[in-house]
């Protein structure tokens, strides 16, 4: 204990934020991480989410997906981040190993935006798709005035997942090529500096919980009024025992980090 | 191809280091997450603390955990035991959660004419609960199973013997033979445990082989966003 108080004291040395000749700083690695983390949740994002409204909205190509998500998931991701990293040179300007940790950070992040992105269109009660349909909504109106609003929770519970997922890796990305909070870690260790190691994982920790904790309130509050979570029966695909569990308030659990 | 025969022992190695760091996390996570779950199934109280304790551990990435947990125990950083607790956390973590909808997703009216024919609170919960909720706990511990595996390799960029230790000098030797044999090996044992617990689930749960495979995709599908 007394050395995680030590890794708070860390964090707390002002002189720790700022790079040195002998150390990189806690602010321009915290940057970094974030810059890293946001750029792939937006590239994830604006894949993942249009390929799984077309699987929630058309209920088509959905076990594939389901295969391709979990054969994603077995893949080890510090394996392919290494080979990637090693196998994309220098791409007109953009120093590779940048690029190639934007892919394998999308990678990693789809199929838990795809999941939540379909799940969250196929929670949505048939017979009020159907209502919307009789009452002249086109297609585009149904998707975008009827499923995603009442599928928000799921879609957000998968896009909560991939942020995390993502902000995992990155930190590990920090062993191969980029400096980001994981540098610290990985310096402490090397240099028997259990200090800045713990004080390292402590910051890593904290960012995973506060984009959570952003998230999880974004989520809460992402409900159109009026609805009441997960209530309806007659959903697609799914069977009583689901329907029960899903009345619980999810919280997104995401694999591999 | 040469390297993978020459170096085979290695890889032997490492692949064993590997299921020991992954099979332990497995089970007990497991057999841990079956009275939690079917606690939180029962108990709200139960149910807000512990799904909101392990979420929270479940947030933190694995290289933190593999950071942190020595600290708390007090053991020494390159202990294997680290990556094995940190490990079985997050097998609770997904397991407990599982476990929690696969209980609560018995239905009462069965509970209720099991209590009525006689059964006592344990027979009911070995006769009747837990083999209803067998199919989806099935599912459940096949996530947990990729998961682990696919994980462990990390705990070999801190220096603690696994697959991902192959990673690790392949990339630092710019040597890709050896971390692509790293990634298939990972890839073989998540597919060989994945087989072992069908055939598990066969074996232990005959009669729900046709439904189950269609609720076992259900499942998977609701695991990837639950």
């Amino acid at each position: 204990m007394n050395l995680i108080l030590q890794g708070f004291a860390w964090i707390f040395d002002g002189s720790h934020w700022v790079t040195t000749s002998t150390s990189a700083g806690i602010g321009p690695a915290l940057v970094q991480h974030l810059i890293l983390t946001g750029i792939s949740l937006v590239i994830t994002a604006i894949i993942g989410l249009p390929i799984g409204f077309y699987i929630g909205h058309f209920g088509k190509g959905r076990s594939a997906a389901i295969l391709t998500s979990n054969a994603l998931r077995a893949l080890p991701s510090v394996g392919l981040l290494t080979v990637l990293i090693l196998a994309i040179p220098f791409i007109k300007g953009i120093p590779g190993s940048y690029l190639a940790d934007v892919i394998v950070f999308v990678l990693l992040g789809l199929p838990s935006m795809l999941a939540g992105a379909y799940a969250g269109l196929e929670s949505v009660d048939r017979q009020t798709i159907d209502a919307a349909r009789a009452i002249g909504m086109t297609e585009w109106q149904i998707l975008t005035k009827v499923e995603i609003p009442l599928g928000a929770q799921l879609i957000l519970g998968g896009i909560r997942s991939t942020t995390l997922q993502i902000v995992a890796t990155v930190t590990i990305a920090s062993f191969l090529t980029q400096v980001t909070l994981g540098t610290f870690i990985i310096d402490g260790l090397n240099q028997n500096n259990y200090v800045k190691m713990i004080g390292g994982a402590i910051l890593v920790a904290a960012l995973a919980l506060l984009l959570d904790g952003i998230l999880a309130l974004v989520q809460r509050f992402a409900s159109p009024r009026g609805v009441s979570r997960g209530t309806t029966k007659d959903k697609r695909n799914t069977a009583r025992g689901a329907t029960h569990a899903s009345t619980q308030p999810r919280t997104p659990i995401t694999e591999g980090n | 191809m040469e390297w993978v025969w020459e170096n085979f022992s290695t890889i032997w190695g490492y692949t064993l280091d590997h299921i020991g760091l992954s099979v332990p996390p497995i089970i007990v996570g497991f057999v841990l997450s079956i009275p939690l779950g079917y606690w939180t199934s029962k108990s709200r109280v139960a149910r807000s603390v512990l799904l909101t304790i392990f979420s929270i551990f479940y947030t933190l990435p694995a290289l933190v955990l593999f950071v942190l947990v020595p600290v708390a125990l007090g053991l020494s950083i390159l202990d294997p035991n680290n990556v094995i607790v940190a490990l079985t956390i997050y097998a609770i973590a997904i397991m407990i959660r599982t476990a929690n909808d696969a209980f609560a997703s018995v239905s009462p009216d069965v509970r209720e004419s099991a209590r009525a024919v006689g059964y006592s609170a344990v027979q009911r919960f070995f006769r009747v609960e837990l083999p209803l909720a067998g199919p989806v706990l099935l599912a459940g511990i096949r996530v947990v199973s990729v998961s682990t595996v696919s994980l462990a390799t990390i705990g070999g960029f801190i220096g603690i013997p696994s697959l991902g230790s192959l990673f690790l000098t392949g990339f630092q030797i710019q040597f890709f033979p050896e971390i692509w044999s790293g990634i298939i090996a990972v890839l073989i044992i998540a597919g060989v445990f994945d087989l072992i617990l069908v055939g598990l689930g066969r074996l232990l749960l005959p009669w729900n082989r046709r439904a189950s495979r269609r609720r076992a995709a259900r499942m998977a599908a609701q695991a990837v966003t639950a």
